[in-house]
């Protein structure tokens, strides 16, 4: 199978759900000729122009609400935030409006309305760029929330999503955008909610999702060398989150490590570790461990910055004491 | 001149909007109504003028005061009414309440409990109407405090830059809940804001029905012939409190009683009487009508059920 990066499957899922459905269309601060801050928009507005490819000003409030009053007017919006540092200037409108609308109306409209956006550290740009804000937004019932870790994940996710009758929140990770996998020629989707197992173990499950898979697998790795057999689950989708891939996963190794990049304290690995212990408690054979991001705001500098997200030697320690090594 | 059946109309919808209101004042009074409800009573002119000039199929968003919007936007007084109570016959089957009355089907984008929440609706319902080349206008109605709002300012700015079929229609009743314009706005002549935007602008009187009709008529057309945004400040006076626990304290009785004197139901009765386009009686007549309307939307709401308990969990996601 082809390879192409992350970065180019997002691009790819676009671009045909923009050819398959005119009512599709992006919106967003400088996806059009610039592309798109991380590039995922290039090439889209020299084929579609203006109508389909909109600059915005920098009005993240008003973004999210355009989108809204399109979606439930006909139109498939994709909104482009460009960090998702820059959620809380459209929190209103995402927390109020779009993800309330359809309840509070008692079911009788829809918001197809996707919102993409990017979190993550690693490029050392300090703490208005680099957050990871997903727990804020899976407490919000109305909208769903995507975290894809793969580009074939990340294709077939985008599709859904776009296509999906749901608002949609889409969150990309910086430092995927380079990374290359399998990614088929042919039309696929992927459907959100489900969770995938991105490799087999019997010792520990690890729960993960976004760039944390990758880092996981690593460590996976090599613990392998080590005698450890470690299950990796991508939960892919944080809103709804599949219970049933996490307890089966808990009742196959009865140890669970949480890999999160999020801020530990009321971070998502919170929630897993509830719906753990409310589903699957009986099969736990020690306490599950969290390794996640430090409790402060993102450091600029390099070595603070590496600090204060888990990698893979993090990982490895915690799967070590899990298992008594 | 205007004809005898475009008069009675209306006069019937303001008076149905005024004795809505003043019904629910009463439910509330009684604990009927639970919660809180913000009314529209006073303003009843700058609704019904503004979308007596619309089509059907055109739409608008509303406000945190949005019952009159929603009945001028032929919505269903029982069905109203039943949300309002939070009853299962409700437009919105009794979940969204006196703050969410919507009705898609009527073009009614919803009343909403933030102020300047509806205005990224209605900018995008513009949007799409222009990308779908729909001769659709929106009508989006807010307060004087929403002109303060953040979001106020993206929204103007985003319409006028992309030519959309949005009239904003401000309801300037002097107060954002107790805080006058004069306190709230470094900027008292509110059509001025439309001035940073490149935004043609006009005020109106707010009490006048005819000239509401008027200058919204003229900025619909605009819209719709594809020139784009307008912002009309309406200037009008809401009657009872920002809600039922405001004792008014922030204004004058004698305020009061000079808007009371500009009402718009009584200016419009008395000119129509005036210029023989409707007779004494049938004022009356249309009152009575009105108020057999309102008694048989009070009497379905309140005997209406409540929601089942699986409804909690329903229509949350498509």
């Amino acid at each position: 199978m082809r390879e192409i990066t992350y970065r180019e499957a997002l691009n790819e899922a676009l671009a045909e759900e923009m050819e398959r459905d005119p009512r599709v269309f992006l919106l967003g601060e400088d996806i059009a000729v610039y592309g798109g801050a991380y590039g995922v928009t290039a090439g889209i507005w020299k084929k579609y122009g203006d109508e389909r490819v909109l600059d915005t000003p920098i009005s993240e409030n008003a973004i999210v609400g355009v989108g809204l009053g399109a979606a439930l007017t006909g139109m498939r919006p994709v909104a482009e935030i460009m960090y998702i540092d820059f959620i809380g200037l459209c929190m209103e409108q995402l927390n109020n409006q779009v993800a309330k609308i359809r309840y509070m109306f008692g079911g009788k409209c829809t918001v197809p309305l996707t919102i993409r956006t990017e979190g993550g550290a690693g490029r050392t740009l300090g703490a208005h760029h680099s957050q990871s804000l997903e727990s804020w937004l899976i407490h919000i019932p109305g909208i769903k929330v995507v975290m894809p870790s793969t580009p074939y994940d990340a294709k077939g996710l985008l599709k859904s999503s776009i296509r999906e009758d749901n608002p949609v929140v889409f969150i990309e990770h910086k430092m995927l955008y380079n990374t290359k996998g399998p990614v088929p020629e042919e039309e696929y989707t992927i459907p959100i909610g489900v969770a995938d197992i991105k490799r087999e173990g019997t010792d520990v499950s690890i729960i993960t999702y976004s760039r944390m898979t990758l880092v996981s697998l690593n460590a996976a790795e090599i613990l392998e060398k080590e005698g450890i057999s470690v299950e990796v689950l991508d939960l892919r989708t944080l809103l709804p989150m599949d219970i049933e891939a996490i307890v089966k996963t808990v009742k196959k190794t009865n140890r669970v490590v949480i890999v999160e990049e999020d801020c530990k304290t009321g971070g998502t690995g919170a929630e897993i570790v509830a719906k753990i212990i409310e589903n699957a408690f009986d099969y736990l054979d020690a306490p599950v461990i969290r390794v996640a991001g430090a409790d402060v705001p993102m450091p600029k500098s390099p070595v603070l910055e590496k600090l204060a997200i888990p990698d893979h030697e993090r990982i490895c320690e915690a799967v070590r004491k899990l298992v008594g090594r | 001149m205007i004809d005898k059946n475009t008069a009675k109309k209306l006069l019937q919808q303001m008076m149905e909007i005024r004795q809505f209101e003043d019904r629910i004042m009463d439910l509330l009074a009684k604990n009927i109504a639970e919660g809180g409800s913000h009314l529209y009573a006073g303003m009843e002119a700058v609704a019904v003028g503004v979308i007596s000039m619309l089509f059907p199929d055109d739409y608008i968003t509303s406000t945190h005061r949005g019952h009159g919007h929603a009945i001028a936007k032929d919505g269903d007084l029982k069905a109203l009414m039943a949300e309002i109570l939070g009853k299962k016959t409700g437009v919105c089957k009794g979940k969204g309440g006196s703050l969410h009355l919507a009705d898609l089907s009527k073009g009614n984008l919803g009343a909403n409990g933030v102020v300047a929440g509806g205005l990224g609706i209605a900018t995008g319902a513009g949007l799409s109407m222009k990308l779908q080349k729909k001769n659709n206008v929106v009508i989006c109605f807010f307060g004087d405090g929403a002109t303060n709002n953040g979001i106020f300012f993206e929204c103007l700015n985003m319409a006028s830059l992309w030519k959309l079929p949005v009239v904003y229609v401000c309801e300037n009743n002097l107060y954002s809940m107790s805080v006058s314009v004069k306190r709230a706005s470094a900027v008292e002549d509110l059509s001025k804001k439309a001035l940073a935007f490149d935004m043609p602008s006009e005020t109106v009187d707010g009490q006048d029905v005819l000239a509401v009709r008027d200058v919204a008529g003229k900025w619909i057309e605009y819209a719709r012939s594809g020139k784009g945004p307008s912002f009309i400040v309406a200037n009008t006076y809401r009657y009872y409190g920002h809600s039922r626990s405001d004792p008014r304290v922030y204004r004058t009785r004698g305020e009061e009683k000079f808007w009371r004197e500009r009402d718009p139901i009584k200016l419009f009765s008395a000119k129509m009487i005036g210029q023989g386009v409707l007779t004494e009686g049938e004022v009356k007549e249309l009152e009575e009508f009105v108020t057999k309307e309102i008694d048989e939307a009070v009497e379905y709401a309140i005997n209406s059920p409540y929601p089942e308990p699986e409804e909690l969990y329903t229509d949350l996601y498509a």
